[in-house]
């Protein structure tokens, strides 16, 4: 069971409530296929990922990125009862996505560097190691049901 | 992995971004490193690791300064951290994930600083130069 200080809890969700999460999604998604390009193989049938301004205008990679950060959202409202949050998703990502969870990783740092782009003043060092530690819990949620 | 010559000039236009804020830069990336990453501080019991210590900043512009040394010679990475690679492999012996802690806060830090600027292309370029150089300061560890 992962513990969450007042401080840590206070530090996530006051910047929450400052994210936009449409823009930071889609941000956040489409930087992962362009700087780790690998990982646009879950993404074949997206259409065209041919360059970073493709990617980033790509409607379907707004709309999961969208999708993606509202679900992150979610956990973050149920910090201390994510591994049981994102149990069924753990599952689809496993048994039918196919997607590695290192890949979950990757996700978690480039969307650290989107908050710390959009939300400068706001990104401290304490705020960044309260955030660095909600990807990790997601992303080992997100694996847990893997086998 | 190749640094394409869109990758080079994006990072060399990045970092004359930085006004040669090296010790500032690098005193935030460590202390980050640190705060997010706390076993990275298993390689420094001797330093007083509190925010703008002496030596957090002291460290931290060394290791901005290599990496702009580092930059100025994008051709030749090998031949530019030789001397830091050997440093690496048979003094220091940091273990490899800790580069990539590094890269990531150091990251944020530019990110910080230059907003919008950090856009996603520059954001792969210098993913991709960090990478570069922690392979290469890895490459004579065994």
């Amino acid at each position: 069971m992962v513990h969450w200080t007042a401080e840590e809890k206070q530090l996530i969700t006051s910047l929450w409530a400052k994210v936009d999460v449409a823009t930071c999604g889609a941000e956040a998604l489409a930087r992962l296929l362009i700087v780790y390009p690998w990982t646009q193989r879950f993404f074949a049938s997206f259409g065209n990922l041919s360059s970073p301004t493709a990617i980033l205008g790509n409607p379907r990679v707004r709309a999961h990125g969208k999708k993606v950060l509202t679900s992150f959202g979610e956990a973050i409202k149920n910090l201390d009862t994510i591994k049981k949050y994102f149990a069924q998703l753990s599952k689809l990502h496993c048994e039918k996505l196919h997607v590695d969870p290192e890949n979950f990783r990757l996700l978690g740092d480039i969307l650290i560097v989107v908050l710390a782009a959009n939300y400068s003043k706001d990104f401290s060092p304490a705020c960044q190691a309260a955030w660095q530690k909600v990807v990790r819990v997601v992303a080992h949620a997100l694996a847990h049901e893997y086998h | 992995m190749v640094l394409t010559g869109e990758d080079k000039k994006l990072i060399q236009q990045t970092w004359a971004k930085l006004g040669g804020a090296d010790e500032e830069i690098g005193a935030e990336t460590l202390y980050r490193t640190f705060h997010s990453y706390p076993t990275t501080k298993t390689y420094f019991p001797h330093f007083d690791l509190s925010q703008g210590s002496d030596q957090i900043r002291g460290h931290g512009k060394k290791v901005v300064a290599a990496l702009g040394n580092a930059i100025k010679n994008l051709d030749n990475l090998s031949q530019a951290l030789s001397e830091l690679s050997n440093l690496h492999a048979y003094n220091l012996r940091v273990d490899p994930v800790n580069f990539k802690f590094l890269s990531q806060c150091l990251q944020v830090t530019l990110a910080t600083r230059l907003g919008k600027e950090y856009t996603p292309e520059v954001h792969s370029a210098v993913d991709k130069f960090l990478s570069a150089v922690a392979a290469v300061l890895a490459e004579k560890y065994r």
